[in-house]
């Protein structure tokens, strides 16, 4: 039976109309936006800037000092992303590492234990932060729980430094369980005959998890480190609703500056909101292209073995 | 066979004849959508007062969406320039959201025009966009006053008199701080967190607000209140998660910590009245306080919130007569004795407003209408001016990084001037 060219497409029509509608649409008016300026919303009545919103932007006397530059919010916002993206990303995956590499052993009580780390991911960011900021406030049951101690209280969302940790260890709490899923899944597909081989060999419990473990490891541990980055540069809801990217701007991040300055402002910069998000993309496209090239790597360096 | 093709056509014609019927009624009933936000129970109220209208006009249908503020101030702005929203909407950024307002005057009869015209002539300039204009754009359903609560309790356990009609900020926070000392009270005061509220200090200490020329500037009055402010902030008068605990311009009131006894003063404005007497009268004696002073005068900051119509309704003269019916001096003091507000409405105001609410709210309210008075020039012109928000959130934003301790006050204060500058003047491409 022989089928027509076009048949393929009228296939393919339903999902490539709603991608278009939905995904190349608003990139194409994003665009727009990011080159035009003025407070109207539609498009036709927005006059031509140029780059005029991104030279706002990227307007600073250094990019190491936000206070310097023209729009020091968005600068300490880029900063506090990039400081959260790092340290969290990076706790998380260990903590979410040993996790996994606990949770595959035989102990009592594992389905349940693996429940409990999980469950966590099931709740809604916005019910996660109300939780802690019930814990965090002045009057909180951590403060409380100080006080009964004889401890003095903390400002424990007040104080910048404070908040900036408590930020990122609410986050990891939050979304540990997920890549911890995803590394057991990794760790079970370990054939079992390469650590009974080691056990033969009398190899120590480090040697056989830096030698089997870990490199067996590498790809799951790389999808679950590009996938937390790409997640942590653009966090928002959460931490939204936990300081409002307060203390000052000390837990602003970038997609919260960009919501800020498109919908919250009284006179809406809709411009720069878009040069901003168009920068952003700029940083996940990197993201995804490194994560493309290491798994590239990855696979090119299984063909040589 | 037949049957099923005879049943199958009259169940056609049944269901084309219920489209038809249905149809009919959609055409002939009108469905009014009001966004209503609620500080106390202004929703309910006007829900109430909206049954009387489709009484008296069978064909149109009030529905009330109930809404946070947050809605209004972020949300509905975007819809209303994406040519969606409302028919009605309950807005506080009265100036700011003109060019979306429905102009009522042609729906209005002659005598009803100059009704309005009179009972809200000091409210209506509010609306507009400039002085040229002379539409009737809304009804200021809420006229609210900034004001000083005091938690008399603490002042009668400290056995300290309450400070008279003139005491300065400076000496309102000295004498909490004595009170706080002595009643072991964590904080001598709190401010909600927005320019609003900061605006009325700052006029007391000299701020203009504005140049000869009407642009919004900060002066040498908005930068010595500023100082004040965030020393007051960073003394530990004040606490500091109320401005500097948030980010950007979000808004947060202090009500909580007035409640919970925290605080011995709480600068906030006469809405909070219902909430005090249901939430705080039961625990402590408050009071409301002569609007406190300053070197240039003793003053507050007028505002309110306002029912608008939206020019995109399908139904403008629905939208007017609803309006109207509000605005009508039965109605009208209804709705400001229920919702325990000062009234707007002159010929209402002249005629008193009976409250049904303790003496405590009483007092609070008798307080809150002699400061209308005191209220100097640029309080009143800066509630009048179309783009307030540009100076409000700013502030907010700015002051807090100060009180945050992330910038210097006078850091804070060149950005501020800066982040005016650069909303007016993106405003006005």
């Amino acid at each position: 039976m022989k089928t027509s060219a076009s048949t393929p497409w009228f296939f393919l029509a339903p999902n490539v109309i709603v991608i278009l509608l939905f995904t190349f649409v608003p990139i194409a008016i994003n665009l727009h936006y990011a080159f035009t300026g003025g407070v109207n919303l539609y498009p036709t009545q927005r006059p031509g800037v140029g780059f005029e919103n991104f030279s706002t932007l990227l307007e600073c006397g250094s990019y190491f000092d936000p206070a310097s530059c023209r729009k020091d919010v968005f600068w300490q916002s880029i900063w506090n992303t990039a400081k959260y993206a790092i340290f969290q990303v990076t706790l998380m995956v260990l903590f979410a590492l040993i996790t996994a590499v606990v949770l595959n052993r035989k102990i009592i009580g594992r389905g349940f234990w693996r429940g409990v780390f999980f469950y966590p991911v099931l709740l809604s960011p916005v019910v996660v932060a109300l939780i802690w900021k019930w814990i965090l406030q002045r009057d909180g049951l951590l403060n409380a729980a100080m006080v009964a101690m004889d401890a003095h209280p903390v400002l424990w969302l007040a104080e910048p430094g404070w908040a900036f940790f408590w930020v990122t260890f609410v986050s990891i709490w939050a979304h540990m369980g997920f890549y911890t899923l995803i590394l057991l899944a990794g760790l079970q597909a370990i054939p079992a005959d390469l650590y009974e081989a080691a056990q033969l060999d009398k190899a120590s419990p480090w040697r056989s998890l830096t030698r089997i473990t870990l490199p067996l490891l590498m790809p799951n541990l790389l999808v679950v480190v590009v996938l937390a980055m790409i997640k942590a540069v653009q966090i928002f809801d959460e931490v939204f609703v936990l300081t409002g990217g307060g203390p000052g701007s000390a837990t602003t991040f970038v997609v919260q500056f960009i919501y800020q300055t498109g919908f919250v402002e009284p006179v809406r910069l809709y411009g720069i909101a878009a040069a901003g998000s168009l920068m952003l993309a700029l940083a996940l496209v990197a993201l995804t292209l490194l994560q493309l090239k290491l798994s590239n790597a990855e696979k090119a360096g299984e063909r040589a073995k | 066979m037949k049957n099923l093709t005879v049943r199958t056509s009259s169940l056609a014609a049944s269901i084309a004849a219920a489209l038809v019927s249905f149809s009919a009624l959609s055409v002939q009933a009108t469905d009014l959508r009001v966004q209503c936000y609620s500080d106390g129970n202004e929703c309910e109220v006007t829900g109430d007062i909206a049954k009387r209208f489709e009484a008296a006009n069978p064909g149109t249908k009030i529905i009330i969406d109930k809404v946070p503020y947050k809605a209004v101030v972020e949300t509905l702005p975007v819809q209303l320039a994406a040519g969606e929203g409302p028919d009605i909407a309950r807005v506080t950024d009265l100036g700011g959201l003109n060019k979306y307002y429905l102009d009522l005057t042609p729906y209005l009869s002659a005598a009803r025009q100059k009704a309005w015209q009179d009972n809200f002539a000091t409210t209506l300039p509010w609306f507009r966009s400039g002085p040229t204009d002379k539409g009737i754009y809304g009804m200021m359903s809420q006229l609210t006053v900034t004001g000083m609560y005091v938690n008399k309790t603490l002042f009668d356990q400290a056995k300290i008199p309450l400070p008279g009609p003139t005491t300065t900020w400076d000496d309102w926070m000295a004498t909490a701080k004595k009170v706080a000392d002595a009643t072991k009270t964590p904080f001598a005061g709190a401010m909600d967190r927005t320019g609003h509220r900061f605006a009325p200090l700052a006029v007391a200490y000299g701020a203009k607000i504005f140049d000869a020329k009407g642009t919004p500037v900060i002066d040498d009055g908005y930068k010595l209140a500023a100082k004040k402010f965030v020393d007051w902030n960073k003394n530990g008068l004040m606490p500091k998660e109320v401005w500097g605990g948030l980010g950007g311009s979000a808004y947060r009131d202090a009500f909580e910590e007035f409640a919970n006894g925290r605080i011995v003063l709480y600068y906030s404005g006469s809405w909070q009245i219902n909430r005090m007497d249901k939430n705080v009268t039961k625990s402590f004696d408050w009071a409301v306080v002569p609007a406190p002073c300053g070197p240039a005068g003793c003053t507050a900051m007028p505002g309110g919130a306002a029912y608008v119509g939206l020019k995109r309704t399908k139904a403008p003269a629905e939208v007017a007569k609803f309006l109207d019916f509000l605005s009508m001096d039965a109605n009208y003091t209804e709705m400001m004795s229920r919702t325990e507000n000062i009234p707007a409405n002159l010929a209402v105001a002249k005629a008193g407003v009976t409250y049904n609410v303790s003496p405590l709210a009483k007092a609070a309210l008798n307080s809150f209408v002699a400061d209308v008075p005191k209220i100097l020039k640029p309080n009143f012109d800066l509630q009048g001016y179309k783009l307030n928000r540009a100076v409000f959130q700013p502030t907010a934003a700015r002051l807090g990084q100060a009180v945050a301790g992330e910038m210097s006050v006078d850091d804070a204060l060149k950005r501020l001037a800066s982040d005016v500058d650069e909303q007016v003047k993106a405003a006005a491409k």
